[in-house]
């Protein structure tokens, strides 16, 4: 079943290899391993030649060079055949990509065309019977976890939630192959006219979901001539502001700062939730989360239920207290 | 503009986890007694940009829903939030199928329509969180698909379309017809007025079968599945609650802090 190898497809970036492509290498990698095949990683752009050594030393054992004008910037269209062909020319068995926002677009087309299935947005792997892949995901909001394999003989394909996994670290002395292939393109077949990202100025999003802290506020912080004590405390230990989606609807701050399925999904080492109940829909934002902090009121709210360290109290007097004692601590 | 919504109903996602269930001999959830279900968020914000969209250009909306009758009251809402027409597609044989069984489904009832110029759904539904059919239906209808989408407008005879990106957007031209996936930043989704809540309940909604969609049985449902849910779990947390002992609030948020700083965590 797996003969054909491991193929992880490299996140679009001119630039520099995103730093979500290795954190699905490090996953092929272990996966290649266990199963005994190789590794090949799809890089596909027009000058993104300069990548492959640094995928061959993070360990790549094979590096399929794709370079095409019609390649950048990314469409779906011009994307999804050039992959189909060389899923289909390596015979890999195991197809691996980043469910970013374009992963999650180019990654289901993919699958479809080669006439396979996908799990998306897995957050873990295991080898399971006779070299299948058993897919791992939190579903309805983090609240389950799914277990999936791909029915049939086609590739296997799978797309893993960014900011859960290590990236691959460099393998001493590891080597590997460049293969240049062609691109065969049909430019009849490409029907939409994608143009260069834009990069949006106020969204405060990247932030929150970049930050190492996250300081969050529900309904539980009382009202907008609170939110002060959340900024006083965000500051002081070098956290971003997040909120609730209650805290959002009530109007008490901007939409950008909603942490949730609709929101930000944020991964940061130290969550510190204020005022939040914790439903099912703000959970999805957070399940990365590495230690969450949670101070509410109510010491039967939901939070306490995902909460590695709780405090049962009024907001207005645990925060003031915490803040205080955190900038005498860390001398801030 | 001929539009067509496609729409998923789903366990109410502002119910507390502690409400979530799961049977896993069944490897199905248990839906949480006396919470009715609604329509996945996304879905809310691809129905509100159809009705803007036929605001603007004219038209008609048809909304389209996969399952039992209490999906009739989601195709109900969709048409009192200004949508024309709906359809639900109900056969036992559809139960228990994936993304790609049940875009195979809405995809044939799609092609069944007179003409569409545009599909639109959610990015994601809110249960299984797989974000599949937009795309799905843009391969088997054999058109441009684009997500997720948070702009959309009719320019010279095709489409402005703005995909979302982790640090902005994309702007795409697409042509008519095609598929999108839309995002929530798009729009605010409007209530239900009450002329059309009662407009709503005069429109029949007819119901399709897969012998009316000419499909065959090991297309769909649990048949057609191309994955396979092998488990289904509720995770076990790795660690409970380690609650701070003190006496008032305040000596509370000292020993929080001292707590933070002894894990290295500020």
């Amino acid at each position: 079943m797996a003969s054909g190898g491991v193929l992880v497809i490299a996140e679009p970036s001119e630039e520099r290899l995103a730093p979500v492509t290795l954190e699905v290498l490090g996953a092929g990698r272990r996966l290649a391993d266990a199963l005994g095949v190789p590794l090949g990683v799809a890089l596909l752009g027009q000058d993104v030649e300069g990548q492959a050594a640094d995928l061959i030393a993070r360990g790549a054992d094979r590096v399929d060079l794709l370079a095409d004008a019609r390649l950048v910037p990314y469409q779906a269209d011009t994307w999804v055949p050039v992959l189909a062909d060389l899923v289909r020319e390596t015979g890999a068995s195991i197809v691996l990509l980043s469910h970013t926002q374009t992963g999650r677009e180019f990654g289901t087309r993919l699958a479809f065309r080669l006439g396979t299935g996908i799990v998306t947005d897995c957050s873990d792997f295991r080898p399971g019977d006779s070299g299948r892949l058993v897919a791992i995901k939190p579903v309805f909001g983090g609240n389950a976890v799914a277990e999936y394999t791909v029915a049939g003989d086609g590739p296997q394909v799978a797309s893993v939630r960014p900011k859960l996994l290590d990236p691959a670290p460099v393998v001493e002395g590891h080597q590997g192959e460049v293969v240049r292939r062609a691109v065969q393109l049909d430019d009849s077949a490409v029907r939409t006219k994608a143009g260069a990202r834009v990069r949006s100025a106020e969204s405060a999003g990247p932030d929150l979901e970049n930050a190492q802290r996250v300081v969050a506020g529900g309904r539980g912080v009382g009202g907008p001539e609170n939110w002060h004590l959340l900024d006083e405390l965000a500051e002081t230990i070098g956290a971003a502001v997040g909120a609730s989606r209650a805290a959002v609807d009530a109007g008490w701050v901007p939409g950008p700062l909603q942490v949730g399925l609709t929101g930000a999904k944020i991964s940061p080492q130290l969550y510190i939730a204020i005022g939040i109940s914790g439903a099912v829909q703000h959970m999805a934002g957070c399940t990365g989360a590495r230690t969450i902090v949670a101070i509410n009121r109510d010491p039967e709210a939901n939070i306490f239920r995902h909460a590695h360290i709780g405090v049962v109290g009024n907001v207005k007097d645990v925060l003031p207290a915490l803040t205080r004692k955190a900038a005498e601590l860390t001398g801030h | 503009m001929d539009i067509v919504v496609c729409i998923k109903q789903v366990p109410d996602p502002e119910i507390p986890t502690s409400q979530f269930k799961v049977d896993e001999a069944a490897r199905t959830v248990v839906p949480p007694p006396g919470v009715a279900p609604v329509i996945s968020t996304f879905d809310l914000h691809a129905i509100e940009a159809a009705v803007q969209l036929k605001e603007q250009h004219g038209g008609k909306v048809t909304v389209i829903s996969l399952g039992s009758s209490a999906v009739r009251d989601a195709l109900k809402r969709a048409i009192a939030m200004g949508c024309d027409a709906a359809v639900q597609l109900e056969d036992a044989a559809f139960e228990g199928g994936d993304s790609f069984a049940t875009a195979a489904a809405l995809a044939a009832a799609i092609r069944k329509l007179d003409r569409f110029d545009l599909v639109l759904t959610g990015r994601q539904a809110s249960d299984w969180d797989s974000g599949q059919v937009p795309s799905a239906l843009a391969e088997l209808l054999d058109v441009a698909g684009a997500v997720p989408v948070q702009k959309v407008e009719v320019r010279d005879g095709g489409l402005y379309v703005e995909r979302v990106t982790e640090d902005g957007y994309q702007p795409i031209t697409m042509p008519i017809p095609s598929v999108l996936g839309i995002s929530n930043e798009i729009n605010q989704p409007r209530y239900p007025t009450l002329k059309g809540i009662m407009a709503s309940g005069k429109v029949p909604i007819p119901v399709w079968s897969a012998a009316d969609l000419g499909l065959a049985p090991e297309q769909l449902g649990e048949r057609g599945r191309r994955i396979i849910l092998e488990r289904l779990y509720v995770p076990v947390q790795e660690s409970t609650c380690d609650f701070i002992e003190a006496d008032t609030p305040q000596e509370a948020g000292e020993k929080l802090a001292l707590r933070l700083r002894e894990a290295r965590l500020i």
